[in-house]
């Protein structure tokens, strides 16, 4: 049981620090930044306590904004209280679809950094099923995720089939086609076909009700369905990498593309095969995150759920189970700094700072444990991309 | 030696079929579609050069017809050499040329196409890919991956606008933008060399960073204090006497910013230090064979660091170009992915100075092209016009350059005794 304890200490003592240290120093951002705060410089007493009371607070609504808030209790029942919790899963929702896209592609020893691309085009596929079909209930939430996958696949796949043809990296691929994505979405909103009858801005009709995912908590909290498909994918793409062979040879192309070469798998296939099942995998996220809580396709759609895919896939560390705790704990960010944004006016935008620091240190043991002085710190083996070579 | 060969044989060839079935694409089409519908005037005076041509005018179907000719000779000859087995680059070039040329007289039938102002949009555009491409060049050629380029030009951008508007100097905003370049370098340097951490995730993860950190000071700072915070002053354009009175080369490459001319100084150094000095041999053992450097007495791991620092403070310099170089104010996000599209004309570029200069210049001219476009205002909707650019830099790496090769120890640290 000791020896347990101690080994569990070890295996989150990486992470513990990381956390520990990022979110140090983005308070000291909070702090530093703030004018108020450096007004009292002059007295050391009076400058620490008004910078501690701001981080203080501004941490406190993070926590408010993505777990419990009594304040939302009153007058409603308690239930209530748990809204924030509910906008972190709804956030987390398709990030950890995302972030599984990502994550299998580093299996494959592939830097997917199109899911920003994927996803729009996930979105608009079950957009259009979404509003323009109606169908039965059950089949029409089915027609619009796989519509939606499906157009998400083909323009993952055809990454992997430019990489396995000609050779180009795939990083510069999916940034260029992840523009490309982000125009076409603009352009596709203009048209007659996906613009709502009776308005100019750029949105489209709201899907039928048959294809919305079901609210799980009732009218007044927006978690919907969709966490279980999301973690649905989650195991599928545990399954597929250990206990499948096609997984092996995923893995296999990861670990050593030549040796791979040698053994007989053909890299090409696996290279395009995998992209296809990421572009399937973000897509879905597109789909889910239209079919169960924005309801309308709009420019802004993907926000930053591609992008901050990477992040998730790097924290989790392309494990399945990984990659689901990195997306919550992210949702959280998202969903508090919101909070945090209104209640104390500290900008949404530094929990980007506190995701970069944190993945950062997490992918840099060896920082870790210079600043630490630890002489021994468990670290699983890193994750590396391949260079252009690769 | 000879499977080498015919690997670059085989992809003269596809540069040759592409561009051939291009131009035929382009004489049918732009030739025949659009007959009689027109004419279209080129515009050669910008400012106050000396003028040989004014304007030209022509038929936009004869134009566009003329062009792909040209193209279609071009491409012919490009045959030709592919069939001597030589090089096919310029013949490629001018088919390009002629294409482009047929494309735009095409689309633009009826309207009027500031040419010199086309042009020197585009190197406008260029300037913050060149010194973005500089650095990466920099990091790559010894041996480190730079994917943060987006963050150096982003930081330095920022400091710079911040400084100038605090100065009300200019010059302060130059001087500090080389050294918040610098400081993404450190970390880059520290967390590649020190910490042998991955450096493509290092990269990616260093823009998010600086991203983060900017969006949020705009945000803190910027904007509520915006008159003492961001009102960066912006350099003038610089005249140079007798050249920049040239017809069409004047007006584009000797009436600009101080930030560009400095471009052009940079690009002849590092060209000449790269291929003539001990420190470019030096850079480039180690970005191809650390093992080998380090045996002859180079100490590897040193001057990769010294190396990405100076990448740091070259990008530093295209950051300043954002805001003291041209509008003043920082914006959010105001790089706006240029660090991704300096990357990709390194890599078009084959990792060579030259070579990546002129990847630069095609991504300028073409984002350049698609807002003259827009102006003037052609039918073509201006989203997918945007998206060319994007789409040049697919076709780039992947059709025309075919597969390019990275220096050979790119990405990969160096630990003494091998261990990696």
């Amino acid at each position: 049981m000791r020896n347990r304890l101690l080994r569990f200490g070890q295996a989150i003592k990486l992470p513990g620090l990381s956390f520990g240290l990022a979110f140090t120093l983005t308070g000291l951002i909070i702090a530093l930044s703030d004018s108020r705060v450096l007004a009292k410089i002059g007295s050391p007493l009076e400058f620490v306590k008004s910078a501690g009371s701001l981080v203080g607070n501004s941490y406190l609504a993070l926590f408010q904004g993505s777990i419990f808030d009594i304040n939302l209790t009153k007058g409603h029942s308690f239930f209530q209280g748990f809204y924030p919790l509910s906008e972190t899963i709804v956030t987390a929702t398709p990030l950890i679809l995302t972030g599984l896209s990502v994550a299998l592609a580093f299996k494959s020893g592939l830097f997917n950094i199109g899911a920003q691309g994927q996803f729009i085009f996930g979105a608009i596929g079950a957009s259009y099923v979404g509003f323009h079909f109606h169908l039965p209930i059950g089949i029409h939430i089915v027609a619009a995720a796989v519509a939606g996958m499906a157009l998400a696949a083909i323009w993952g796949g055809v990454v992997g089939l430019l990489k396995a043809k000609t050779g180009a990296h795939e990083v510069i691929l999916t940034i260029m086609m992840n523009y490309i994505a982000g125009y076409f979405i603009l352009w596709i909103l203009k048209t007659k076909s996906f613009l709502r009858p009776g308005r100019i801005d750029p949105i489209a009709p709201e899907v039928g009700l048959n294809a919305r995912l079901p609210l799980l908590a009732g009218d007044n909290l927006r978690i919907h369905a969709g966490i279980f498909i999301s973690l649905a994918a989650a195991v599928f793409v545990w399954w597929l990498l250990t206990k499948t062979t096609i997984g092996f040879k995923f893995r296999t192309v990861g670990a050593n593309s030549q040796a791979a070469k040698t053994a007989g798998i053909s890299v090409p296939f696996v290279v395009t095969v995998t992209m296809a099942i990421c572009g399937a995998l973000a897509g879905l996220g597109g789909a889910v995150h239209v079919l169960g809580s924005e309801h309308a396709l709009n420019a802004d759609i993907a926000g930053s759920f591609g992008f901050d895919a990477i992040t998730v896939a790097l924290l989790g560390r392309a494990q399945p189970v990984g990659t689901v705790f990195a997306a919550l704990l992210f949702g959280a960010l998202r969903a508090g700094g919101r909070t945090m944004q209104s209640s104390t006016g500290v900008p949404l935008d530094i929990v980007l700072v506190t995701q970069a620091l944190i993945v950062l240190f997490i992918a840099a043991p060896t920082f870790v444990r210079y600043i630490f002085k630890l002489k021994k710190l468990n670290s699983a083996a890193s994750l590396t991309s391949k260079g252009w070579n690769g | 030696m000879s499977e080498i060969r015919s690997n670059i044989q085989t992809r003269r060839l596809r540069g040759v079929s592409v561009i051939s079935l291009l131009s035929l694409v382009s004489l049918v089409f732009f030739g025949f579609t659009n007959a009689g519908k027109g004419t279209t005037t080129f515009g050669f005076v910008l400012n106050n050069e000396w003028v040989i041509i004014k304007e030209w005018v022509i038929s936009a179907a004869t134009g566009a017809k003329i062009f792909s000719v040209l193209a279609l000779v071009a491409s012919l000859v490009a045959a030709g050499a592919y069939r001597k087995k030589v090089k096919i680059i310029i013949p490629i070039s001018v088919a390009t040329f002629g294409i482009f040329m047929a494309f735009i007289t095409w689309v633009a039938a009826g309207k009027f196409i500031p040419f010199t102002g086309l042009l020197q949009g585009a190197l406008l555009l260029a300037v913050p890919l060149v010194f973005g491409s500089m650095s990466g060049l920099i990091c790559e050629r010894s041996g480190v991956i730079n994917i943060a380029i987006e963050g150096q030009l982003l930081a330095s951008a920022f400091v710079s606008g911040v400084v100038a508007s605090l100065t009300h100097k200019t010059i302060w905003g130059l001087i500090v933008a080389p050294i918040a370049g610098a400081a993404i370098s450190f970390l880059l340097a520290t967390f590649a060399i020190k910490f042998s951490m991955d450096q493509v995730i290092l990269g990616f993860v260093l823009n998010v960073l600086v991203i983060g950190l900017t969006d949020f000071l705009y945000k803190k700072l910027l904007v509520p204090y915006q008159d003492t915070w961001n009102t960066a002053p912006t350099f003038g354009h610089l005249e140079v006497p007798i050249l920049s009175k040239i017809p069409l080369i004047g007006p584009i490459f000797f009436s600009q910013s101080i930030v560009v001319f400095i471009m052009y100084a940079i690009v002849a150094a590092i060209t000449f230090a790269l291929f003539k000095t001990k420190w470019g041999l030096r850079t480039r053992a180690i970005g191809e064979h650390p093992t080998a450097a380090d045996t002859v007495g180079i100490d590897v791991n040193k001057l990769r660091f010294k190396n990405v620092m100076i990448a740091g403070l070259i990008a530093g310099v295209g950051g300043a170009y954002y805001t003291v170089g041209s509008v003043g104010a920082f914006g959010k996000e105001m790089t706006a992915g240029a660090g991704f599209i300096a990357l990709a004309a390194l890599i078009f570029g084959k990792w060579s100075p030259i070579g990546a200069v002129f990847a630069a210049l095609l991504f300028g001219f073409a984002d350049n092209l698609q807002s003259t476009l827009t102006i003037i205002g052609v039918s073509i909707p201006s989203e997918f016009m945007l998206m060319v650019p994007y789409i040049a830099t697919i076709i780039a790496v992947t059709g025309l350059v075919g597969r390019v090769r990275a220096p050979a120890a790119d990405g990969v640290p160096y630990l003494r005794g091998g261990a990696h």
